[in-house]
């Protein structure tokens, strides 16, 4: 049986992917408790203006030990809430496009027939549109600095990749005998959706959402960034890296510290996403 | 009739003759990394010139590593040690470049799954050009001549138009034919036929088994055919060699093998395949059961009909089941046989209302099944339980095989207490013979039999009325199969439980139902008891049947596999008007081009649908 | 198979259309207008210009007026910068960003293809595990942070090219920006291409094409490589549509003059025609990419040519 020796042996590799899985898990982790504590647990606030220490270098002995931007206020902090910030949008867009794209799929993917077919269709062509194009003149047009306005023109562009995953696993759980077996047995289809389709789908949700999030942060990092985001002087990571690029000349690590943040956060969800894709959904690899 | 053999004993092939063609010595394939035994571990054996060696065993045996690893095929990560010499030539310490002179050359390769082994963007003609132009240095249009000429010669019809086809247009009978075209391209000394017809329909099988037995005689090339198929060994090889678990268990003569089997593990894979049938009767208090008891399931005029997207609106149908009626009574048992596409798991669907019919009445128990409310279709559904194919398939992955066998009942018997339903969950689990070990074990933690039995135990839990059975024993290796057609037997005597059971192989139907019922492209063709039906069959298609049945027997299955015809049949979408069978009918006449045969009685309850019926089968048959 | 591209491309008007019409209303219900308050212009003059520009009519009648116009290859005047058209401004960008995107594109294949066949075929050798590692950072690392990065690094420390800017012929300009704009491009397409030649190599026909004794070379090239490319190939669509916006953020990062800054712009001037013609040109040049993905796969892969549409 093909699959037999895979449940014994683990091999090196699968080792290793799981240390990394533990370790991205323990980052993120981390990363969460910095947002939610950090900037409180500070002497500084996120807007307050220091005008003895403006642009200050980072120094661990200074009183600002990451530095300060032009306007003295405190980049530690800064950072922090815009991790939260990222972090909070990130999530929750997540949280939208999952909703639809979880909906989405698995009533094209159940029902069939023709329904499925104008379900894909339509997702085929927003597929085929630059989205994010449109979302950004969506957020030009209506929500400059409108958080609730970003947060679900972000979520209504990451739901299609998720709409076509959980449809093709539907169908293909439809297609499977064990399907046909409980409905054999004597379950209505409630109950065979409940008992049998939607467990076997959570794997795999568990790792499209994983890798919805960092794909969310950038969307919304990428709002900031062109000045769609959040505004002064609230912060996201995007925002703070598009002020950082513009003084890069005279101080540096006003770019070098948000963008660190950003890419330990990405890479962490990433790994993250990926190695739960090889613990739950082996299919996929 | 045992002097008919195709090819006499070879008296110089004996193993260890110093001519040996082929020649492994203590052959050993590990997989670098992996902690677990060597899947080949210490193979020898020879191959003469222009001889048929027959290598025999279960799957996982290391048949097929063997041989790859050879000739230099093996996957990547294998760790090959041993000897393998072609002719003088020492084969493992060839390098990449040496080998690929001598495959595709000197030794041809046909594989098993014809439907993934050709490349799907090149065509048929591209395919087959290529080893002829590399090997035999023709020029681009001799190689096409040569390989349209080869096409003819494995009997693909309509070779000219094949050239230029693409592999997914062709069945995998026909797929099958061109990759024997291919490796026959250079004319090899040594063909490695690797389970070449498992994929295949019956019918197909023995033809191209015949068809390999033929070229191996007029070209006197050697043959390797692995297989786990001793009918398939008993038709075509001079030698058998049979293995278990990487090693050899015993080889010789395929009259002494077959016939006087020496090691107790080769006489445990003979009896499984070649037992002869017990006659079929339902146990217990239904043993008298007569096609007219009472009926517990009858299915009359069942018209299934399937649409398919021809584009984005239109959409094209045929006809999967036309006017099939069958009834099966109180303890009787039922046998549905024909080839894959005949309708056969549509008609299993339909009849439970797992699709929609669209004309005819299905009856259960008296009540139309069409009109039945959900809550008394859960109740049909409890009586009238399904066995699936592939057994691993039919397990949902996620449970236990407690859990699995204890949903029916949590289902349909929510009042039992927790432990009065683990109770009878165990005691059904033992009768099916599963360990209580494996109990907490997952569908993909079991052997291919242990998740039969499972599926058996999960049917039978509820006690039900009928038991459906869709292929329940292709999947299986010849032990398990034996041993789970045994338990079916057993369990079906226990409780008077009615069989349905649908297979392509009319040698399993004979083991388990009294009956049994021929459907050809959707049609029925022929009905009647299993016995009387494969002792004188009515219909030209049962006997195409029973003569593509592999017997294990070296004294009668060469002769009976060169009565087989070579040709393809057609395709079973293009259903000719008139007799659908015409096609490959030897005995078809214009009468049958015009009318479809009409279904009638033909003695003492016997059924069938031919013209000719009484002409062909009483000239036919020499009795 | 061309009785299969003129239907793909028949498929694309009505889209265009959709879009369009969809993008011509929901720019009119944002608040505010391309003269509204805050612009320095008095009530007369703002309703003057309107009437100019025929905003004071109805609705429908306007979109009547910018479908009949658009049939006659007229994208209207631009509202903000009241000098141009916006086929003038779109003429003038254009070729920036159009070379921009083509060059990442022609970088990123070349680069991405031969990367993930090598790393297929030495599974687990240092080219192997480069590119996980390369993969994984580049998909960490947006263009937005990796453009300032770059710039950063080569522009500012190193001194070895231009910061910003573009001056028409001069090639080094564009060097930053395209590999800006193709690094996570490239680690996909390796990505892609390793995994799938990696799965091809392991089907049967492969096996079928070595016990054939075709030699190793022509197995990979005339049997693997085509199949293999399929995925690839099917990723071109969305390439096409990272590249559109990633090229605004490159644009915008080395401050090149090409079109993405007007999309923003327009739309927060309400420039309404300005927004629309950028609508069109993005929209059509992803929509024939992905039209062109899909052409190359039915070219790869003759199952799919024999499939109705």
């Amino acid at each position: 049986m093909p699959g037999s020796t895979r449940a014994s042996a683990m091999s090196r590799s699968e080792r290793r992917g799981r240390r990394a899985l533990w370790a991205a898990a323990a980052v993120i982790a981390a990363l969460v408790l910095l947002a939610l504590l950090g900037p409180e647990a500070s002497p500084y606030s996120y807007s307050a203006l220091d005008w003895r220490h403006l642009s200050i270098p980072p120094g661990l002995t200074a009183a600002h030990w990451l530095g300060t931007d032009s306007l003295g206020r405190d980049l530690y902090v800064r950072t922090l809430y815009g991790l939260r910030v990222s972090l909070t949008i990130g999530v929750l867009s997540s949280a939208v496009s999952l909703l639809i794209g979880i909906a989405w799929g698995a009533v094209a993917g159940w029902v069939g027939g023709r329904l499925d077919a104008w379900m894909m269709r339509m997702v085929d062509v927003l597929y085929s549109l630059p989205y994010l194009f449109i979302v950004l003149v969506l957020a030009a047009l209506f929500g400059r600095g409108n958080v609730t306005v970003l947060l679900l023109a972000i979520g209504a562009v990451g739901w299609l990749t998720l709409a076509r995953v959980v449809r093709a696993q539907t169908l293909s759980l439809k297609r499977r005998e064990f399907i046909e077996a409980a409905r054999a047995t004597g379950l209505s289809a409630p109950q065979v959706v409940w008992r049998h389709v939607l467990p076997n789908l959570a794997g795999t949700v568990v790792v499209y959402a994983t890798l919805l999030v960092p794909q969310m942060i950038i969307y919304e990092s990428f709002l900031s960034f062109l000045g769609l985001g959040v505004e002064p002087p609230r912060a996201s990571l995007g925002s703070l890296i598009n002020s950082g690029a513009r003084q890069m000349l005279t101080a540096p690590w006003l770019l070098l510290v948000p963008a660190a943040v950003l890419i330990v956060l990405l890479l962490s969800f990433n790994l993250l996403g990926d190695g739960l894709r090889d613990v739950l959904d082996p299919t996929g690899r | 009739m045992s002097s008919i053999r195709p090819d006499g004993e070879r008296p110089g092939a004996a193993p260890g003759a110093p001519e040996a063609l082929l020649r492994i010595e203590a052959l050993r394939v590990r997989f670098a990394g992996s902690g677990g035994a060597a899947p080949v571990d210490g193979l020898t054996l020879t191959v003469a010139p222009g001889e048929c060696l027959g290598v025999v065993g279960e799957s996982g045996a290391g048949k097929s590593l063997s041989f790859l690893a050879a000739l230099g095929l093996a996957p990547e990560g294998a760790e090959v040690s041993g000897r393998v010499r072609l002719g003088p030539l020492d084969v493992l310490g060839c390098r990449e470049r040496e080998l690929d002179r001598i495959r595709g050359a000197r030794v041809g390769f046909v594989f098993q799954d014809p439907m993934t082994s050709l490349t799907p963007h090149l065509t048929i003609g591209a395919q087959l050009a290529e080893p002829i132009a590399r090997h035999c240095g023709l020029g681009r249009r001799a190689a096409r001549e040569r390989a349209r000429a080869l096409l003819e010669q494995v009997r693909l019809g309509d070779a000219a138009r094949r050239m230029g086809q693409y592999p997914h247009e062709l069945s995998g009978g026909m797929r099958q034919r061109v990759m024997i075209a291919i490796a026959l391209a250079c004319e090899p000394e040594l063909l490695i036929a690797d389970e070449p017809t498992t994929a295949l329909d019956v019918t197909l099988q023995a033809q191209i088994l015949a068809l390999l037995a033929q070229f191996k005689r007029e070209r006197r090339m050697a043959l390797v055919l692995i297989t786990h198929d001793f009918g398939a060994v008993a038709g075509v090889a001079d030698r058998v060699a049979v293995m278990r678990a990487g090693r050899l268990i015993e080889s010789g003569p395929v009259a002494s093998v077959l016939k006087r089997p020496e090691d107790p593990y080769t006489r445990e894979l003979l009896r499984a395949a070649s037992e002869p049938p017990a006659p079929a009767r339902a146990g217990g208090h239904a043993s008298d059961a007569s096609p007219a008891g009472a009926p517990v399931l009858s299915v009359s005029d069942l018209t299934v009909r399937f649409t398919h997207a021809a584009g984005l609106l239109r959409r094209r149908s045929f006809a999967a089941l036309e006017a099939v009626s069958l009834t099966l009574s109180a303890g009787g048992s039922l046998g549905v046989v024909g080839e894959s596409g005949c309708g056969k798991s549509t008609l299993t669907r339909a009849a439970l209302r797992l699709i929609r019919a669209e004309r005819g009445r299905v009856l259960w128990l008296g009540s139309d099944v069409s009109g039945l409310t959900a809550r008394r279709l859960r109740g049909m559904r409890r009586e009238l339980q399904l066995i699936f194919q592939d057994p691993l398939a039919s397990l949902d992955p996620r449970l236990t095989v407690e859990r699995l066998v204890g949903e029916p009942l949590e289902i349909h018997h929510g009042e039992l207490a927790p432990d009065a339903r683990r109770e009878r969950v165990h005691a059904m689990l033992a009768r099916v013979g599963l360990e209580a070990a494996l109990y907490q074990r997952r569908a993909h933690e079991l052997s291919g039999g242990q998740c039969q039995r499972v599926g058996i135990a999960r049917a039978m839990v509820l006690e039900p009325r009928v038991l459906v059975c869709d292929e329940p024993l292709s999947a299986l290796d010849v032990r398990a199969q034996r041993q789970i057609r045994l338990l079916l037997a057993g369990l079906r005597g226990e409780r008077g439980t009615s069989l349905l059971f649908v297979s392509h192989d009319l040698s399993l139907v004979r083991h388990l139902c009294e009956r049994a019922l021929v459907l050809y492209l959707g049609r029925m063709v022929e009905l009647g008891p299993t016995a009387a039906l494969l002792d004188r069959p009515l219909h030209p298609y049962t006997r195409q049947l029973i003569d593509a049945i592999a017997l294990p027997d070296p004294d009668v299955q060469p002769a009976r596999l060169a009565k087989v015809s070579l040709g393809e049949p057609a395709a079973p979408l293009e259903r000719p008007g008139g007799c659908a069978f015409r096609s490959r009918c030897p005995q078809a006449t214009p009468l049958c081009a015009e009318r479809a045969p009409p279904w009638v009685a033909a003695g003492a309850d016997r059924w069938v649908a031919c013209h000719h019926f009484r002409e062909w089968a009483d000239g036919m048959l020499p009795e | 198979m061309l009785g299969y591209a003129l239907r793909r491309i028949a498929g694309i008007v009505p889209v265009l259309l959709i879009l369009l019409t969809v993008s011509f209303f929901v720019i009119r219900l944002a608040p505010g207008g391309p003269f509204a308050a805050g612009r320095a212009l008095s009530g007369r003059a703002r309703a003057e210009l309107e009437r100019v520009y025929g905003l004071d009519r109805p609705l429908a009648v306007q979109y009547g007026h910018y479908l009949l116009a658009l049939a006659h290859g007229d994208l209207g005047p631009s509202y903000s910068m009241r000098d141009d058209t916006v086929a003038g401004l779109i003429a003038a960008g254009l070729p920036v960003s159009a070379t921009l995107g083509a060059a990442a594109l022609v970088l990123a294949v070349l680069s991405g293809v031969p990367l993930g066949v090598r790393a297929a075929l030495r599974r687990g050798g240092a080219l192997d595990r480069f590119l996980a590692a390369f993969a994984a950072l580049t998909l960490a690392l947006p263009s937005f942070v990796t453009g300032p990065l770059l710039a950063l690094v080569f522009g500012l420390w190193l001194r070895w090219l231009p910061v910003a800017g573009w001056q028409p012929d001069t090639p080094r300009d564009l060097i930053l920006p395209a590999v800006t704009l193709a690094l996570p491009l490239s680690a996909s397409i390796a990505r892609l291409m390793r995994a799938s030649l990696l799965e091809v190599l392991n089907a049967s026909y492969i096996r079928t094409a070595r016990a054939r004794g075709l030699g190793r070379a022509r197995v990979l090239w005339h049997h693997a490589l085509r199949p293999a490319l399929v995925p690839v190939v099917s990723y071109l669509g969305p390439a096409a549509t990272y590249l559109v916006t990633g090229s605004l953020v490159v644009e915008t990062v080395f401050q090149l003059p090409g079109t993405g800054r007007y999309l923003v712009e327009g739309a927060i001037d309400r420039d309404y025609t300005l927004v629309m013609g950028m609508v069109l040109v993005y929209g059509t040049l992803t929509l024939l990419a992905n039209l062109a993905a899909d052409l190359l796969h039915a070219w790869l892969d003759p199952r799919v040519r024999h499939e109705p549409l």
